[in-house]
């Protein structure tokens, strides 16, 4: 089966370690969450996999479809189907919505191949209707302005136009409001599928009610301490942290 | 060189870096004397007053020194004597494409200049190293009683109107430089715009350098008179030689009461050559000079595009692009002269510098004291790609009196790791965030140039930064 797989993987920012030797397998077809303390490693393991050049990784591995992606640049990794919806999207001025997704879509063409511009657009104006994202966003710089969660929904509405065979979701419900939740929830779900991986980072048991995941996992100090299923979200959001670092 | 390999070159990555052998006719030699400017003039049949106004400017040019005091000690690299002042075919331009010698001709087709004419322009002057190869309007336009012609023509034909104005916006010994165009000046544009005639289309000039060793030094004058309207561009090659290359212009612009001018530069010189140009226009009464300045490549460029507002309600602008590659520096900026009551100017100024490449803003803003309602804005960004990558900000600005209002604002910005990665995660390569980067940098003064200036400014940039990175 088609799995993306992170095997024993350790990682570092300059001297000081923070992953520590963790273990998980995405396969497609399903939903995954990662739930966990603040600073304990989510975002570092989504930029480690993603190929962020500020860490180093001094063991272990990430296998997609059993293909090392380690010593391949971020846009390599970015083409070969793995896509990363950041917590913090960064702001590009100058550059629209339409000509940076434009871009990003063109460079998964074969060399030589054009983008057909009528075609793009209806696709772009389709999935951005289904976000409920006004079209006069195609025309604004890249999260240049945005709020805190029309820049989750613009990274959703990369992913969708994007297609990737794996995701990673980092805290994509953090800072939006109810509705806004339904709406991103929904375009997670419409990319579900059995060609799609996803790993859902969140804080909050309630975007598990919107998206229903497969497995739950809790990571502690930059390692998996804990799997189990949707249940476990539930169990979290009552009792807190405290008794699986105790458990442990 | 073998000139029969045409299919075979890429031009969209060559640009401009090919060159045609090509017979000279007329050839002035190397170094620079009275006998090269004697030389000049009787190739060109200069009337005597010409040779006169060349002569005292070259005793201008040899008096005034180097302003390596403020400027790059890189203008002492340049060897007056190495530098060949005049080299051509013959002297009239022909008026279809069709009598253009073959080997000057084929470099033309490669550059798009055919076509370009073709499909949006209202008329075409081609300068090959010292004078025009091509020159035409259309007929629809010649007919509104416009003239555009090389310079020798212009002073030839139309001596009332040109004579009037011809080294009166920059005078001969306003720098070094321009007292150096007066003496060896040829090429060039005139245009003269009748009262009233708005030219719906631009009008284009190419320079084109092909020889090494060369000096270029075209002339050019533009009147719009009383209510004329035109937008005139130049677009500027030469192939990649081993020596230093110059190119050193005088452009002056008249726009008479109630006129517009817009002038538009791309240029892309190759990283040897000298660019030391002089611009400037005088503004009357309600009338509206623009500068659309965009600096690509050289490896030294001087230029400070000026206006003096010398009627009320004048309006000047300076709008421009500098990329300094590695190993370039482009010193640019603006000059805005206010002499008169409520006249307006507005200078954006965008640099990005790449690898060691410097750029450098020099703006100069001056509103005497006894005027009224003058207002300046003036903004200048620099963005830096790489560490060693380098930016001066030199703004000098005198507003003297009341009632002026002057805005100011500089920044100093950096490409940003985060913004790369995010970019690459999207699966754009490092070369082609980078160039994201940068367009959206510039965006906003791209869509001041026409369409079909906008798209090969994009592809400039592009090519720059492709070299940049990895
Ligand atoms: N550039 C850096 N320099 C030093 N420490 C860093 C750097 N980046 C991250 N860290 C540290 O790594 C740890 C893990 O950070 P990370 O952002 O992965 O946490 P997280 O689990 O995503 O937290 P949150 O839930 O708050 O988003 C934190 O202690 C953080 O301070
Ligand atoms: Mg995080």
């Amino acid at each position: 089966m088609k799995t993306l797989s992170i095997r024993n993987l350790h990682a570092s920012i300059g001297e000081k370690p923070i992953l520590r030797g963790l273990n998980l397998d995405i396969p497609q077809g399903e939903v995954h969450a990662i739930m966990g303390k603040n600073g304990s490693g989510k975002s570092t393991l989504a930029k480690v996999m993603a190929g962020h050049p500020d860490y180093t990784v001094t063991e272990g591995d990430v296998l997609l479809n059993g293909q090392s992606i380690l010593g391949m640049e971020p846009d390599v990794r970015a083409r070969l189907g793995l896509f990363l919806a950041f917590q913090y999207p960064m702001e590009i001025p100058g550059v629209t919505i339409a000509n940076f997704i434009r871009a990003a879509v063109q460079a998964r063409l074969p060399e030589g191949e054009e983008l057909e511009a009528t075609e793009y657009y209806a696709k772009l104006y389709a999935k951005m209707d289904e976000l409920s994202i006004p079209r006069a966003f195609t025309s604004r710089s890249v999260n240049e302005g945005f709020s805190g969660g029309e820049k989750k929904r613009c990274e959703i509405l990369q992913m969708a136009m994007l297609q990737p065979s794996y995701a990673v979701l980092d805290e994509t419900d953090s800072g939006l409001d109810i509705d806004a939740l339904k709406v991103v929830s929904s375009g997670v779900n419409a990319l579900r599928g059995p060609e799609v991986g996803m790993l859902v980072i969140t804080h909050y048991q309630r975007l598990l009610d919107y998206i229903v995941p497969d497995k739950v996992h809790v990571m502690g100090e930059g390692e998996i301490v804990l799997s189990g299923d949707k249940d476990l979200a539930l169990k979290l959001e009552a009792e807190g942290y405290d008794w699986v670092t105790a458990k442990k | 060189m073998n000139t029969e390999t045409k299919p075979d070159i890429d031009i969209d990555r060559s640009v401009g870096d090919f060159r045609y052998d090509v017979d000279y006719a007329f050839d002035a030699g190397v170094g620079l004397t009275e006998k090269t400017i004697d030389y000049i003039c009787d190739v060109k049949g200069d009337p005597d007053w010409v040779r006169k106004f060349r002569k005292d400017g070259y005793k201008k040019f040899l008096e005034k020194p180097m302003p390596t005091h403020w400027a790059s000690k890189d203008l002492e690299n340049i060897v007056f004597e190495n530098i060949r002042y005049y080299l051509s075919q013959g002297q009239a331009p022909k008026r279809s494409w069709d009598e253009v010698p073959e080997d000057v001709k084929r470099t033309f087709e490669r550059l798009g200049i055919p076509e370009q004419e073709r499909k949006f322009l209202a008329g075409v002057e081609a300068q090959f190293d010292s004078e025009a190869a091509y020159s035409n309007i259309k007929e629809a336009v010649g007919k509104q009683g416009v003239i555009f012609v090389g310079s020798t023509e212009g002073l030839q034909k139309h001596p009332e109107i040109f004579k009037k104005w011809f080294g009166k916006v920059i005078p001969s010994g306003d720098n070094k430089f321009s007292a150096l165009n007066s003496a060896v000046f040829s090429g060039g544009s005139f245009i003269y715009i009748p009262p009233g005639v708005k030219v719906s289309h631009p009008l284009q000039a190419y320079f084109r350098i092909n020889a090494q060793n060369f000096g270029q030094f075209e002339r050019t004058l533009i009147i719009a008179d009383e209510g004329a309207e035109v937008t005139y561009m130049e677009g500027c090659t030469a192939p990649k030689f081993e020596t230093a290359t110059l190119h050193s212009a005088v452009v002056e612009l008249v726009a008479l009461k109630g006129a517009k001018i817009q002038y538009i530069t791309v240029q892309n010189w190759s990283a040897n050559v000298f660019n030391l140009v002089t611009k400037r226009g005088l503004a009357h009464e309600d009338a509206e000079i623009k500068w659309i300045d965009c600096n690509i490549g050289s490896r030294l460029t001087m230029k400070y595009p000026g206006v003096v507002m010398k009627g009320r309600r004048a309006r000047g602008e300076v709008i421009s692009i500098a990329l300094a590659g590695d190993g370039q520096h482009q010193d640019t900026g603006a000059k805005m002269v206010h002499a008169a009551d409520e006249t307006t100017s507005n200078i954006i100024s965008k640099s990005i510098s790449l690898g060691t490449g410097r750029s450098t803003y020099r703006g100069m803003v001056h509103i005497p004291k006894h005027l009224k309602k003058c207002k300046n804005n003036t903004e200048c960004d620099a963005l830096l790609i790489n560490a060693n990558s380098r930016t001066d900000t030199y703004p000098a600005i005198t507003v003297r009196g009341q009632g002026h209002s002057v805005q100011h604002e500089a920044s100093v910005s950096q490409i940003n790791a985060e913004q790369i990665f995010y970019m690459q995660q999207r699966g754009l390569s490092e070369a082609a965030a980078m160039s994201l980067a940068v367009n959206g940098f510039v965006n906003d003064l791209v869509q001041q140039f026409p369409m079909e200036y906008s798209v090969e400014l994009k592809r400039l940039i592009d090519l720059e930064m492709e070299g940049s990175v990895g």
